[in-house]
């Protein structure tokens, strides 16, 4: 009983940070800026921890160390290409971004990706991706994080999916992006304490390093190899997980309006340092937790019962509680950002933008809290008794947008002669042949799949800029 | 015959910190591949350990994070340059 007491504080910290931050929304002077952007005033370390829980997600708490668990130290060193996305993304982004928002007032990555391409297919087409898939990753981290309440508490399914859904609801309706922000520090602070305390914990109960390791090594000696359990993992294979999950992530929407939200370039300078120790430590300290797991609790089969197992074993109740707080408060960081951004789409991209330009503030204001509700409340129902159209297109929802944005937006920055025609050829290219490789032709040359996507819509990118700006120039 | 307008002196600031990104990742995958392939591609019996720890793990994924993170603090302390991000800054 004692292991759900640090959950239900948790929720109530969250709820007392929405209620905070909706006082902002209630004052603030434009309201739209404040509640999907938070008026761009979000310092270092909120911006960091922001970005690292927002990253965070079920996958680095229980699926990730679940993998470790059955592969061995080779997914520990497979994990360690996300410390990149620490520094890089911020980096890559960086001063130009947060400038060029500013300048041209862009609110969502969509405003800011028609400034700089003036097309309206770039919108319809990005707006879309966002709304189709990351409903689908959202509905995705929902079942996740009802299964975990579920194991916790006992509860049924439906019962662990309200509490879920309405304590995740709660906050971003009324907060906006401020609270989600707000409540990622928490979430982020709660996930770097629970990494810590589950290390030391395993460590003390494995017996020091040297025996848990040896313990691994007379069970299989592949499990100390960089090539796992089976020696099927190939350098080329993990190498080609730093496009995915390293590099790559600068593509992700999510990940990228946080990079227009912050304050000042100190904070862009703080949330660097700061964000590259915290993915740093989590993503090193759970991923070799699963490894250790391995020896400690040995037998487990299902991969994202393994993190969970070994807490409830090793600890008592309360601390097992606080650390399994750290999953939940991964998904729910996750969560949240997906529910307002895909929200953002709907109002800001797709009405704003389409439908009604001239909208009364009071009217955006209603108008969000109740699209971000429908939102929320469908995902529910849709995570209740999830659909496999649902659970096919979440196979897409992180190298698919990744294919789909990362060369819209960093050639829109850097490469003067980008323009609308080649972003829309390689939007469309970098869907469609990732959803194609991945059906039917994965892990090309014994590569992630989304390795030849990335390429293949840089290629159309370039190629389609550099024909249409020829024939604009002859025309003139 | 085109005039070339001047360009924002920021946007030559964040350009050459974007290259930075890029140098630091670089040299992040080389550190990490080297180590991890570099000393762990032979048979685990002949394994050396450090703080109990396969070399090739430690050195690869644990030096290879402090590094970073090192790295990371010295380049933002000393060639990352603060610049105001609003339309102010810009007119001069």
């Amino acid at each position: 009983m004692a292991v759900i007491w640090p959950l239900i504080i948790f929720l109530v910290v969250i709820f007392v940070v929405g209620v905070y931050a909706s006082r902002h929304v209630q004052s603030s002077s434009s309201f739209i800026q404040e509640y999907f952007l938070g008026s761009r005033e979000l310092g270092g370390f909120i911006l960091a921890m922001t970005m690292a829980a927002t990253y965070g997600s079920a996958s680095s708490f229980l699926s990730g160390p679940g993998a470790a668990y059955n592969y061995g130290l080779a997914w520990v060193l497979l994990a360690m290409s996300q410390v990149a996305t620490g520094y890089f993304v911020l980096m890559i982004l960086g001063k130009k971004f947060a400038i060029m928002s500013r300048k041209y007032n862009a609110i969502t990555l969509v405003d800011f990706l028609f400034a700089r391409y003036k097309n309206q297919f770039v919108v319809v087409l990005a707006a879309l991706s966002i709304i189709i898939f990351l409903f689908s990753a959202m509905a995705a981290q929902w079942i996740g994080g009802a299964r975990l309440v579920e194991s916790l508490t006992g509860l049924s399914y439906t019962t662990a999916l309200i509490i879920f859904a309405a304590s995740v609801m709660v906050y971003v309706i009324i907060g906006g992006f401020r609270a989600v922000a707000i409540t990622d520090m928490v979430q982020g602070l709660i996930m770097v304490a629970g990494t810590i305390i589950l290390f030391v914990a395993a460590l003390k109960a494995g017996g020091g390093m040297e025996k848990i390791m040896t313990t691994l090594g007379t069970e299989n000696p592949n499990l100390l190899s960089p090539y796992g359990n089976d020696r099927s993992l190939t350098p080329l294979y993990i190498s080609s997980f730093w496009i995915l999950v390293g590099v790559g992530v600068v593509g992700l929407p999510q990940v990228a309006v946080r990079a227009m939200s912050y304050k000042n370039a100190k904070a862009m300078h703080r949330a660097l340092i700061i964000g590259t120790i915290v993915v740093g430590v989590i993503m090193l300290g759970m991923h070799l937790i699963g490894v250790m797991a391995r020896a400690i609790v040995p037998g487990i089969t299902i991969g994202d019962k393994v993190m969970p197992e070994l807490a409830m074993t090793i600890m008592p109740d309360w601390l097992a509680g606080i650390v399994l707080a750290a999953p939940m408060a991964a998904i729910m960081s996750t969560v949240d950002s997906l529910l307002l951004l895909v929200s953002s789409a709907v109002v800001k991209d797709l009405y704003l933008h389409f439908i009604n330009k001239k909208a009364e503030e009071k009217k955006v204001k209603r108008l969000s809290f109740i699209v971000t509700a429908v939102i929320g409340i469908v995902v529910f129902i849709v995570a209740l008794q999830p659909p496999d159209l649902i659970i096919w297109l979440n196979l897409f929802s992180f190298g698919g947008l990744e294919a789909v944005f990362i060369w819209p937006v960093i050639l829109g920055l850097y490469w003067k002669r980008a323009n609308g025609a080649g972003a829309v050829a390689s939007m469309v290219i970098g869907m469609f042949s990732y959803i194609i490789f991945h059906s039917f032709y994965p892990n090309v040359l014994g590569m992630h799949t989304v390795v030849f996507p990335i390429l293949l819509s840089l290629l159309s990118f370039i190629a389609v800029t550099l024909i249409s700006s020829r024939h604009g120039m002859k025309r003139a | 015959m085109d005039r070339k307008v001047q360009e924002d002196p920021r946007f030559k600031i964040a350009k050459r910190e974007a290259w930075i990104g890029i140098i630091l990742v670089i040299f992040n995958f080389i550190w990490w591949y080297g180590f991890a392939y570099g000393l762990g591609s032979g048979p685990v019996e002949e394994y050396s350990f450090v703080f109990g720890l396969p070399a090739w793990f430690f050195y690869s994924c644990v030096v290879g994070l402090v590094v970073m993170i090192g790295l990371v603090f010295f380049t933002v302390k000393f060639f990352f340059k603060e610049v105001p991000f609003d339309e102010e800054g810009d007119q001069r």
